[in-house]
């Protein structure tokens, strides 16, 4: 029977199916980070369990930690105690850290790849949404609560459900100034908050094919605000490039079996999917999150939506309360919305390739008097490799700060934070109420939209500044 | 786990869709390393104002509310975040069954985990059950028989047989699992002779 790439990574996954469909599915990769993991320790520990692989397993602390100078370490009490005990619970367990001070530190969706640790074909957990990153390598990769944490951590597998197979399909060429970012607000937009409820969605096409693996992890990353447990890519030379070489990839004669496997890894012709969605690249624009949930987008051309043209009750609430939360009014062109901070950074647009993309764009320009900026990068591998290149350089002389790494202000969870009814363009995943800190106002954007914004103090065309 | 059978409660009604968790529990009480105590920061957005005190207005503030333990809620409930805080602060303030037209994926699996019933009902049943949170009169969950007993009706809804099981009988997934750890073994086994890098590298 054909199948899909799901189909193939699931069914190769099963280490037992109950009669009503339950599976317990192998997991080849777990990441662990401060927030999600604490009460799994505990529950391991009261237990009397074991982590079963600890090889298969890497933690890391990134919510929580400072992005200023560490040497004096967290200055949040709560903060640091999550931090520590992270520590203390790798050390008794027996799992690998790469701790605060450790250079190759940073977001766990962003080291992983880095380290060679997320492989094509793997199921890939974590106690974090924003593990569908993963999937950008071929992998079958989601978010799951902490109760599963400590169940994959006691037995290296999760009991789960088959999900439904949704394929979108992107073809064509992006115009200039349009990335991947600008693809996946496009996507949700389309499908909604909730359109990838209960489906795994495998991007396919030969817009995602010419995409480069952080493009495509910026893609995938973003599929949970879809709603999908996950997104994928099936893999390919460039994917199998990345890999080549990196600390944890395989070696040896098990690079050429790893690489025999890989190369498997693809739907089937004539596989068929529950649904299918077709996107033409080369009418996608830059695009802005107005609301307060990342379906709310529009093009940057375009105007805030007016909820008195809304018939659906529901909506029409919905707009009129996101619109009051954000300090909005209806009809309002999208560039005239004046924003006082830029975020660059976050799991969705930290690595090496969103930096240089805005750093292109601030080159020799300095950004609007009144906006203040900060550039967190992904990891401290990412810190160095921009600094190498000067681009720390072109974000100070701009007036960017150049931060550590970590998730810092894409939820504000340390000391980054909005204050009430600052507006941010943020180059991170959610808008949510309150997400970058209490009464914030978050507006989504690509990196090169969030150097736009910092260069004209307002919401703008990333184009204008194109050279 | 607490077990979960029969519940009858006046519920609380929040007429909004795609409540995040974030709203539900937002991100500086996610700096807890325990999975108790969270229920008075349930909501706190909406709850308290900037200076910490309750806003009247909102519903889980006012009484016989502030005792639901069933909340019915617009669709995609839990959205976001896979925070398990999400599920614990419904729990501790005393929420042990959503009704929600949908929920997102992470948010719904959480749910059972921790002994809290997700119903999914159709919109217009929503609407009917929520005139039981206007005029406060008490509803029944019964999970055993998937009815939901409201006034002279009742409507039925469907739950994974599993989750089902499992929520009945208060069972901890990892025992089950463990008891599995045959199987485990062997596909571990036929592992390193198929993908030996996995382990290896």
């Amino acid at each position: 029977m054909s199948t899909t790439l799901y189909d193939k990574i699931w069914n190769d996954h099963l280490v037992d199916q109950q009669d009503d469909g339950t599976a317990l599915l192998f997991v080849d990769r777990h990441l662990v980070h401060e927030v999600t993991s604490p009460q799994a320790f505990e529950g391991l520990r009261n237990s009397n369990r074991k982590v079963r692989h600890p090889n298969l397993t890497l933690a890391v602390a990134d919510h929580n930690v400072p992005t200023t100078d560490r040497t004096k370490g967290i200055a949040d009490q709560e903060s640091k105690i999550q931090v520590d005990t992270l520590e203390a619970n790798c050390k008794e367990f027996g799992v690998q850290l790469f701790g605060m001070d450790d250079k190759r530190q940073g977001i766990v969706h962003i080291i992983g790849p880095e380290q060679g640790f997320t492989q094509p074909g793997t199921v890939i957990v974590c106690g974090d949404s924003h593990t569908a990153t993963h999937g950008a390598f071929g992998s079958l990769a989601f978010g799951i609560g902490t109760s599963e944490v400590e169940h994959v951590l006691a037995t290296q597998t999760l009991v789960q459900k088959k999900a439904k197979n949704f394929r979108i399909n992107v073809n064509g060429q992006l115009p200039l100034g349009v990335t991947s970012k600008d693809v996946i607000l496009q996507i949700i937009g389309k499908i909604g908050t909730a359109g990838g409820t209960g489906s795994v969605i495998e991007y396919a096409g030969d817009l995602i094919r010419s995409l480069s693996v952080e493009q495509r992890m910026t893609i995938c990353n973003m599929t949970i605000e879809g709603g999908a447990r996950a997104g994928l890519i099936a893999p390919d030379e460039k994917i199998f490039n990345y890999l080549k070489g990196k600390p944890m990839s395989p070696k040896g004669d098990n690079w050429e079996k790893a690489l025999n496997y890989w190369n498997s890894l693809k739907t089937d012709d004539d596989a068929s999917f529950d649904q299918e969605l077709n996107l033409n690249a080369g009418e996608i624009l830059p695009m802005i999150t107005w609301g307060t949930s990342p379906q709310d987008v529009i093009t940057i051309d375009e105007k805030v939506p007016n909820p008195q043209s809304e018939s659906d009750e529901d909506k029409k609430n919905s707009i009129e309360r996101a619109l009051k939360y954000m300090g909005l009014k209806p009809d309002m062109a999208a560039k005239d919305i004046k924003i006082d901070k830029v975020f660059i950074g976050s799991c969705t647009n930290g690595r090496i390739e969103d930096l240089r993309e805005a750093a292109k764009i601030l080159k020799d320009k300095k950004i609007s008097s009144h906006v203040s900026a900060m550039v967190v990068p992904g990891s401290g591998l990412v810190k160095e490799q921009a600094e190498q290149e000067g681009l720390d350089q072109i974000f100070v002389n701009s007036g960017f700060e150049w931060r550590e790494p970590g998730c810092s202000m894409c939820l504000a969870m340390n000391a980054d934070k909005l204050k009430p009814e600052e507006r941010c363009a943020s180059t991170s995943n959610r808008n949510f109420e309150g997400r970058q800190g209490r009464g914030g106002r978050t507006h989504l954007v690509s990196p090169g939209m969030a150097a736009a914004a910092a260069i004209s103090g307002n919401l703008d065309d990333v184009r204008k500044y194109q050279n | 786990m607490q077990k979960f059978n029969k519940l009858k409660s006046i519920p609380a009604y929040l007429p909004i869709v795609n409540i995040d968790t974030d709203m539900i529990i937002p991100k500086q009480f996610l700096k807890t390393i325990k999975r108790t105590g969270l229920g008075k920061n349930l909501f706190f957005e909406m709850r308290y104002d900037d200076q910490g005190k309750e806003v009247n207005d909102f519903t889980l503030n006012q009484s016989p509310f502030n005792n639901s333990k069933i909340l019915i809620a617009g669709k995609n409930f839990g959205c976001g975040s896979s925070r398990e805080h999400a599920p614990w602060a419904l729990l501790d303030f005393g929420i042990t069954c959503v009704i929600s037209s949908s929920y997102a994926d992470i948010f719904y699996s959480n749910c059972f985990k921790n002994g809290i019933l997700p119903i999914i009902l159709e919109e217009e049943k929503i609407k009917e059950l929520s005139e039981y949170a206007n005029r406060k009169e008490e509803i029944s969950v019964d999970l055993e028989e998937e009815k939901i007993i409201y006034g002279n009706n009742e409507i039925t809804f469907q739950v994974d047989p599993f989750k089902k099981k499992c929520l009945l009988e208060g069972l901890d997934d990892i025992a089950l699992s463990l008891k599995k750890t045959d199987k485990i073994e062997n596909f571990e086994k036929d592992l390193i002779n198929k993908k030996p890098w996995i382990f290896n590298d």
